[in-house]
């Protein structure tokens, strides 16, 4: 390690996609319903209610441990986690401390200066989640809290990492890889709102170690992790030290703020929970059979597919877009995976993203028609992302859904390439429109060509078929080259 | 053996709370009982705990949650379904 | 669904209740229309539950202990709920924030605790039956002062789910009666597996007493009889033994060296769970309620110093010593070890003999205000601890009396074995009466 390495460890808690709490019957399925109503007795921690632990949540855990190529503890056991909080309403967390599920594994990624990195893994374990707070008030009535315990008692499994990433992009491909792998072993959902969160721990090599709570977005690692780095390296910088401490991620402004000191000398007094039994899991290992993992899909990909290793990371980095384009090209697998990779690769994700729109609401018979019409040649390149742009517009604003075909009617986007009459009308008005553009031509300008092909495309609307149209504009421009 | 300023600090974390007219009484009366606990220095031995059960699990089945009324009944302060807790600093 | 009921309207002159429920239904069963007292620390739907502190005052449970499930179902008729030290924590029913228990065999004297309400109200004959809860011995000792029969189940036997928690990993809750009988019928009741509860095992209770006791071996430990116990309770007892020798057992005598720091293994290890069982008393889901307009902190303080008692207070704050970093070894981790020793003791005696015998308290019951030191309070339970922290079974039936006050007997058995040592108190009990 050079002097001034960035060092980078994750604690990830993502939430275990169970029908019910960790500790009771409650339903986890609380999202789209009001405050306190997922609630019991155990999980609302009532004077004598007691736990009793939800055996799936131990076999997805399991399965995390297998894929990460963890070691199961022959004996694992829960403790209690004192402190004082509203959301905490046992005042106790009950996780696992002293004897973890698995300890010792590792997840590969691709590394900053290229090929695989081995990322490895402390410990895992099986936690609770407390409830969530919602502030109010104001200075002048007076501030308060309002608690919701519908989260308290969900299943968390913690991911702690060795300090082994070396920079806020590592640290992304790492939980990027940590959430598909998730996925892909199907006890984690990530589409659901707040069921990952993140705590980093930064140092500059040779400085003190700051630790970074309460991010809860994959943009927001690297956000927090890039202010942070800046932040300790500018210290560095102007010859001043940096604190051992807590700092909190401030998601709205981008920054990181140290916590109050008190938060920071936390004695939480972990005990065993005396309301639980040990666990004798060790041998449940050999019995879980692993699904096909990211890397696996990635290699059958590229072998199966003939994706390029680029197309193959992307398809295979989320399990729904990998299971997208397989649907997609079900039918035809020769004729269409090229055209699917590209599309859904490059150009998709893209568009999903742009309206924070979930690849779910992507009908995959309606994208397969859009490809063949590209493959066909009906309709040009950029035809084609206008079609799919009214495609995902329709979805999203709960329109009714047309055909790709009906949209290419309707916006009448066919490919002019049957009418050379139209299209040689389109390049002389182009040209005499434009002198500067012929003259440029003339001077032997590069870039002159190019703005007049993309004048033509205008004026076609996109529909002329670029090689018709490059042949014949460039005849056109010869024949005036004598001026 | 604790001092005052140890027993304040400890119903500090504890958050208990003494009353300064109690801390004297309290700090005296707490040492003797951890006085009392020295006889422990005295066990050997370092035998972990034998357990009669393990592996005590439920399947993963939903049952049905209190209704919101239930939950909220006893609490001192609510608004809109939420329960009110002073805010923390 | 009209069902039957009966009226209570007792005469509680020594403030044995807490809450007494005037109309008490009832269904049918094998305890159709038996009056039955629940301790106050055992949650039940519908009726005030406070273990006798004003944190909890107020404090309506949405639902039933288990075992309050099952003596619904039973037909019993819950009359009201009893007093006891708060949260379990003391050996007289003393530390009650709402005024002491007292003994009906004489007001003056205690009597017993923590389970004190259960065992005045049986001793003054306004129940037959109630449901006590033993942590270090709060069945037991008050059964002793009191004059009638307590049962500390094996640990495991009975569900705790709804005993609202003291120390988890000592407590049982048991049945408490006039008669070995009525104790053994009540145990009937609630003894069995709850799927609630993860410490539960599955050993229901199907036993009728059985009185014949030729051939028992009954170990009689030396520390039991030694110089911190009264002699004319050692006396009482000794000549209790002597009866059930007549009726056929023979005595052996035996040693618990572990005695020597069982008592402080209790301590350290009954107060650590509770400083963590009772940290979620903030009055923001239940209880007085919490200053909204001051900070989360302050408030929180404010509502445990003045809902706690001086006792659980001093409890709470000896068990966040005795966890806290630095101490953990010394104390909790050290107090496990003992408590295998102790097992491991037990374990030894019991491969020589069925059962264990001595006396349950070490002196008759103690005037009101006379323990005013917590310590000397503390030291009055090396008699009972043991038994909790073995988790073995164990009973105390009346046995004479010693300065006009009762005196109990203690019958220890092996794990399990809670049936014989309801007969071997049933045997003795038949011979004198």
């Amino acid at each position: 390690m050079t002097e001034g390495q960035v060092i980078v460890g994750l604690e990830v808690h993502c939430q275990l996609d169970t029908r019910s709490k960790l500790f009771c019957g409650c339903s986890t399925d609380y999202r789209s319903d009001g405050p306190n109503t997922h609630v019991c007795p155990v999980c609302l921690g009532l004077p004598g209610a007691m736990p009793v632990l939800n055996k799936r949540s131990i076999e997805y855990a399991l399965r995390v441990a297998k894929a990460l190529n963890c070691s199961v503890l022959p004996e694992s056991e829960f403790s209690r986690k004192n402190y004082f909080y509203p959301d905490l309403d046992k005042a106790y967390q009950i996780t696992q401390y002293d004897k973890p599920l698995a300890e010792g594994g590792y997840l590969e990624i691709e590394g900053d200066e290229g090929g695989e990195k081995r990322i490895r893994i402390t410990r895992i374990h099986v936690e609770e989640d407390p409830g969530r707070l919602v502030h109010r008030g104001s200075a002048e009535r007076g501030k308060y809290s309002l608690v919701d315990y519908n989260r308290a008692g969900i299943p968390l499994i913690e991911i702690v990492s060795e300090p082994d990433m070396r920079s806020p992009k590592e640290a992304r491909k790492f939980l990027n890889k940590l959430r598909a792998t998730l996925e892909y072993l199907s006890v984690f959902d990530s589409e659901k709102e707040g069921s990952l969160r993140v705590d980093a721990n930064i140092s500059i090599k040779g400085s003190e170690r700051v630790e970074v709570k309460n991010i809860s977005s994959y943009k927001g690692v690297e956000k927090a992790l890039l202010f942070e780095i800046t932040r300790q390296k500018s210290l560095l910088r102007r010859g001043q030290k940096v604190d051992r401490e807590t700092r909190h991620y401030l998601e709205a402004r981008g920054v990181t703020q140290s916590s109050r000191s008190k938060e920071q000398e936390h004695d939480y007094r972990y005990f065993p929970e005396p309301d639980l039994r040990p666990l004798h899991v060790q041998s449940w290992v050999e019995g879980i059979v692993l699904p096909e993992l990211p890397d696996a899909r990635r290699e059958r990909f590229i072998a199966q597919y003939r994706c390029s290793l680029n197309h193959a990371r992307t398809l295979t980095g989320e399990l729904r877009v990998a299971n997208f384009f397989e649907k997609v090209v079900l039918a035809d697998p020769v004729g269409l995976s090229t055209l699917a990779a590209t599309w859904i690769a490059d150009t998709l994700i893209g568009e999903l993203n742009y309206r924070n729109m979930s690849i779910d609401g992507v009908d995959a018979p309606g994208f397969m028609e859009l490809l063949t019409l590209i493959r066909q040649g009906t309709i040009t390149d950029k035809s084609g992302i206008e079609v799919l742009r009214v495609m995902l517009d329709q979805r999203l604003n709960k329109q009714p859904c047309e055909t790709p075909a009906a949209i290419v009617d309707r916006l009448n986007l066919a490919k002019t390439s049957g009418d050379p009459g139209a299209l040689t009308v389109a390049i002389e008005e182009v040209i005499t429109q434009h002198p500067k553009a012929l003259e440029d031509y003339r001077n032997g300008k590069s870039g002159a060509i190019n703005f007049l092909v993309g004048q033509v495309m205008k004026k076609t609307r996109g529909c002329a078929d670029p090689g018709e149209l490059n042949r014949l504009l460039t005849e056109a421009l010869k024949q005036r080259e004598a001026g | 053996m604790a001092t005052e300023q140890e027993v304040n600090h400890i119903a500090e974390l504890a958050d208990v709370g003494i009353n300064p007219e109690e801390l004297a009484a309290f700090t005296h009366q707490f040492n003797a009982i951890l006085e009392y606990f020295d006889v422990l220095d005295r066990v050997s031995g370092d035998t972990a705990p034998t357990r009669d059960l393990y592996n005590v699990m439920r399947e993963d089945e939903t049952d049905p949650s209190l209704p919101q009324e239930e939950v909220l009944r006893n609490a001192a302060a609510q608004e809109d379904g939420f329960i009110k807790a002073p805010r923390v600093m | 669904m009209a069902g039957h009921g009966i009226t209570f309207e007792p005469d509680d002159r020594y403030n044995a209740f807490l809450t007494t429920c005037t109309k008490a239904p009832h269904g049918q069963g094998k305890l159709c229309g038996i009056a039955v007292a629940v301790k106050d620390n055992i949650s039940t739907r519908g009726i005030e539950t406070t273990c006798a502190s004003k944190i909890l005052k107020g404090y309506v449970p949405p639902y039933d202990a288990h075992v309050v499930g099952l003596l619904r179902q039973s037909g019993a008729a819950i009359v009201g709920k009893t007093n006891m030290d708060e949260f379990g924590m003391g050996t007289t029913t003393e530390n009650s924030a709402f005024g002491p228990t007292l003994n009906p065999h004489d007001t003056a004297r205690v009597p017993g605790g923590s389970s004190g309400g259960s065992a005045a109200a049986i001793a003054a004959g306004m129940v037959r039956m109630a449901l006590g809860t033993d942590t270090g011995g709060s069945i037991r000792c008050p059964a002793a002062f009191c004059g009638i029969v307590g049962l500390k189940p094996t640990y495991g036997r009975v569900s705790r789910y709804g005993l609202i928690a003291y120390a988890n990993s000592l407590e049982q809750i048991g049945p408490m009666g006039r008669t070995v009988s009525d104790v053994s019928t009540l145990m009937g009741v609630i003894a069995g597996h709850d799927r609630r509860d993860s410490t539960s095992h599955d050993r229901p209770y199907t036993h009728t007493p059985k009185g014949d006791i030729k051939g028992l071996k009954i170990g009689i430990p030396q520390e039991y009889f030694g110089p911190g116990v009264d002699p004319q309770v050692a006396a009482v007892v000794n000549k209790a033994i002597g009866r059930l020798e007549e009726l056929g057992a023979t005595t052996v005598s035996c040693s618990i060296p572990s005695m020597e720091y069982a008592l402080a293994a209790y301590y350290v290890t009954c107060t650590s769970e509770a400083s963590s069982n009772l940290a979620r008393f903030d009055g923001v889901r239940y209880g007085p309620g919490a200053d909204t307009k001051r900070s989360w902190h302050e408030s929180f303080r404010d509502v445990r110093r003045a809902g706690f008692g001086p006792e659980v207070r001093r409890r709470i704050m000896l068990g966040t010593y005795a966890l806290s970093s630095g101490y953990y070894g010394r104390y909790y981790a050290k107090a496990q070890i003992a408590r295998e020793n102790v097992k491991k003791d037990f374990t030894r005696i019991f491969s020589k003999v069925d059962v264990i015998a001595g006396p349950t308290m070490p002196t008759i019951a103690f005037t009101l205000g006379e323990k005013s030191e917590p310590l000397s309070m503390y030291l009055t339970d090396i008699l009972t601890v043991p038994v909790n922290l073995a988790g073995i079974p164990a009973i105390s039936v009346p046995c004479g009396t010693a300065e006009g006050m009762p005196v109990g007997l203690q019958i220890m058995g092996s794990p399990w074995e809670d049936e014989r040592v309801i007969d071997v108190a049933y045997a003795y009990e038949q011979a004198v009466t």
